[in-house]
């Protein structure tokens, strides 16, 4: 309980404190050391859960499914924040950015990892909402702080779409409390996730389907879901690269994870009527929209940040798609691919950062000669590009091999549109690396002074991820496919 | 049930929250900004009044809280707020008519229809009443919504955020007799926050595009122009 604590309030304590201090230069130090505090209490907290199968208490509650996401969680955090300090103070430099406008970054980083750490400790439905709520509104600040026309455009329009998207989930979250409410009587444990799921199967099936509607659209917005993904590549281009980090790796899986913590409740409540299958299949629907839709639009892209977006869309879509197919195997490898996803699109994230910097701008058409002038962001860059598309031995082809597999095996036909819409997205990336990364270097493009750690140990998680899915890690992803479908796979 | 068999109190509700309702097509259809944020205040002060009768009506004692939070937050900070923030934009005088004004309000009409339509299978085995009030909050909700889609200034489009946090807030109250206290503190800790960014948002449009209206944002598209 005390490591449960300790990791969601540590970054709030953080935040705090980071918004007093005045000299960005400790800010950043501060800033890698909360994180690092943050992981070591994640850590820690995981053992519990490891030792005791839950964790739960003051309306939080921790268990398989959402443990390893809090150390993931934590552990981007982490490694984000060590690439942030040097970053930051080129950014500084480079004049985007005050004294001030750093202060806020660092505090709103923290507050940042807060809401989703609280987001996804928490077991009540409410507050669940209010901190997703609340990572949207952390990180707006940030995505307006190079204040350029572009960035406040985009800033808006994550805002409002997000601000808009978040209410109807409120609303869906109102009308489950209302269901819960006939079940369970003028009770405060109505929006308690663990106590709905034990009653799921009394929830009213038209309240909850209704509801669950309203909650996929809303979580569906921040997950990024095409047609609700406007928001998604303008933040992540114009917002300062370390948030499009935490961003993509972070803040996307944990709005799917509210999703599929909704879609259990629901599930349990259609079981017995004619749909059962009612909220999968609109999981499905939505899922393999934004895959194949975003797969397109990488072809289109100019700004190398937008295109590491479109791929975020990307991939989430397939996850959605595979939580929504179901079964063991489909959700242990959409849980697997949540893993190898976030670790591999921070590193490639930090890595668009110094190839931005080498070339002093974000244009695709650009940024040339990468492994010439600086071979070290070269390689790291086409070596994530590569795991990300799904080369072997990388941990993305494993879950989407699994994820293959699984489609195959219930829902065939679509295997070739997944299959398709892997090699589109293939095509669309590298037609766009090729260039950047070979190619010949324009006059007077100098290496800068980077910090390659946190890509390489991304990297090398990955790879290992890929060769051998550790025996501890896959006995953990089997407990939360057991709690997520009932049924094991190992 | 009929709506004359009902008690008296729960009546009064219903008319308040038709009021309610009345203020969303008000809100929508107002040309100046000062007199939105007063057609907004009025919305707030209604839900507020709302919340009140279902707690002395359902003897739900925490609901006086969320009755008296939503009269500061929604009916005076949040109104007071945006009128300092219009003053200090000077925008006082700012007037701009609803676009095809028919269109928006036969559509505002339809969303009422619609959510009526679609809270049918919900209620099917409970009172008028509830039936009612989803379907009133839920109106409220989308024409929020329509609002912020059909006005495209900044300040308007945040009172149609506003507006539908009214309308959720308003469907928690009816449908449920409000949410657990945490929780509806923490929405009404993100609404004030939110309120506090956006007013830090007119500041900063207005720097970039010297004007609120945010059909002039458009310089992020898909394919942008070759050295932006």
């Amino acid at each position: 309980m005390i490591a449960l604590l300790l990791t969601v309030f540590t970054p709030l304590a953080g935040a705090l404190s980071l918004s007093l201090l005045r000299s960005p230069d400790r800010a950043g130090w501060l800033n890698v050391a909360v994180s690092g505090l943050g992981l070591g209490a994640a850590i820690w907290l995981a053992w519990g859960v490891a030792a005791a199968g839950e964790v739960a208490g003051l309306s939080f509650r921790v268990d398989a499914f959402n443990v390893y996401l809090i150390v993931l969680t934590a552990f981007v955090g982490l490694t984000t924040s060590i690439f942030s300090r040097p970053y930051m103070r080129y950014v500084q430099e480079s004049g985007r950015t005050g004294e001030r406008g750093l202060r806020i970054y660092h505090a709103m980083y923290q507050a940042f990892m807060f809401t989703m750490l609280l987001a996804l400790a928490t077991d009540n439905l409410g507050i669940l909402w209010v901190a997703v709520e609340g990572a949207t509104l952390s990180t707006v600040l940030l995505v307006s702080l190079y204040r350029t026309p572009e960035a406040v455009e985009a800033a808006w329009k994550y805002f409002i779409l997000c601000g808009v998207g978040i209410a109807l989930a409120l609303f869906g979250t109102v009308l489950t409390y209302f269901a819960a409410q006939h079940v369970l009587g003028e009770s405060e444990a109505g929006l308690t996730w663990s106590v709905l799921y034990r009653h799921a199967g009394g929830l009213e099936p038209a309240v909850m389907s209704l509801a669950f509607v309203f909650l996929l659209v809303g979580y569906g917005t921040k997950v990024g879901l095409v047609p609700l993904h406007q928001w998604l590549p303008d933040a992540h281009s114009e917002g300062p690269t370390p948030m499009s980090a935490v961003l993509s790796g972070l803040l996307l899986n944990v709005a799917l994870y509210a999703v599929v913590r909704v879609k259990m409740l629901v599930d349990g409540s259609l079981a017995v009527t004619a749909t059962p299958h009612m909220a999968g299949y609109l999981l499905m629907g939505f899922g393999m929209l934004s895959f194949l839709v975003a797969g397109l639009f990488l072809h289109r892209q100019r700004d190398i940040k937008r295109m590491f977006s479109y791929s975020s869309i990307e991939h989430m879509g397939l996850m959605t798609f595979a939580f929504g197919l179901g079964g063991p195997l489909a959700t242990f490898g959409a849980l697997l691919h949540m893993l190898v996803h976030s670790l591999t699109k921070s590193a490639i994230f930090v890595t668009v950062g110094h190839a931005a910097h080498i070339a002093g701008t974000q244009n695709i058409d650009h940024i040339r000669g990468l492994i010439r002038t600086q071979p070290a962001v070269g390689w790291s860059l086409l070596i994530a590009v590569a795991a990300i598309a799904g080369f072997p031995p990388f941990g993305v082809f494993t879950s989407e091999f699994l994820l293959l597999t699984a489609t195959m095996q219930s829902q065939p036909w679509l295997t070739v549109a997944l299959l398709v819409g892997l090699a589109v997205a293939f095509a669309g990336l590298f037609r766009h690396l090729h260039p950047m990364v070979y190619g010949a270097a324009p006059q007077g493009q100098r290496p800068v002074s980077a910090n390659m750690l946190p890509v390489l140990v991304h990297l090398g998680l990955v790879l290992w991820l890929g060769l051998s899915v550790p025996d501890f890690l896959a006995r953990w992803l089997d407990r939360a496919t057991q709690l997520i479908t009932g049924g094991n796979l190992l | 049930m009929n709506i004359v068999d009902l008690p008296l109190q729960e009546q009064l509700v219903l008319v308040l929250a038709a009021l309610v309702l009345l203020s969303s097509f008000v809100l929508l259809e107002q040309a100046r900004l000062v007199s939105a944020i007063h057609a907004f205040a009025w919305q707030g002060g209604l839900v507020a009044a709302v919340t009140g009768l279902v707690a002395t009506a359902g003897h739900l004692p925490h609901l006086y809280i969320s009755a008296l939070l939503t009269l500061v937050l929604k009916a005076l900070l949040i109104p007071w707020m945006l009128h300092r923030l219009v003053r200090r934009l000077a925008l006082e005088r700012h007037a701009e008519a609803l676009h095809r004004p028919a269109l928006v309000i036969m559509a505002a009409v339809a969303l009422v229809i619609f959510s009526y339509w679609l809270v049918i299978p919900i209620v099917e085995q409970e009172l008028a009443f509830t039936r009612n009030m989803v379907a009133i909050s839920l109106a409220a909700v989308l024409i929020g919504l329509l609002m912020m889609a059909s006005r495209p200034q900044a300040v308007l489009q945040v009172l149609g955020f506003m507006a539908m946090e009214n309308g959720l807030f308003l469907a928690a109250v009816s449908a449920t007799g409000g949410m657990p206290l945490v929780v509806e503190l923490g929405v009404a800790f993100d609404v004030l926050v939110a309120m506090v960014l956006f007013g830090v948002f007119f500041l900063q449009i207005r720097e970039s595009i010297d004007s609120l209206d945010v059909d002039r944002l458009n310089r992020l598209t898909e394919t942008p122009e070759e050295d932006r």
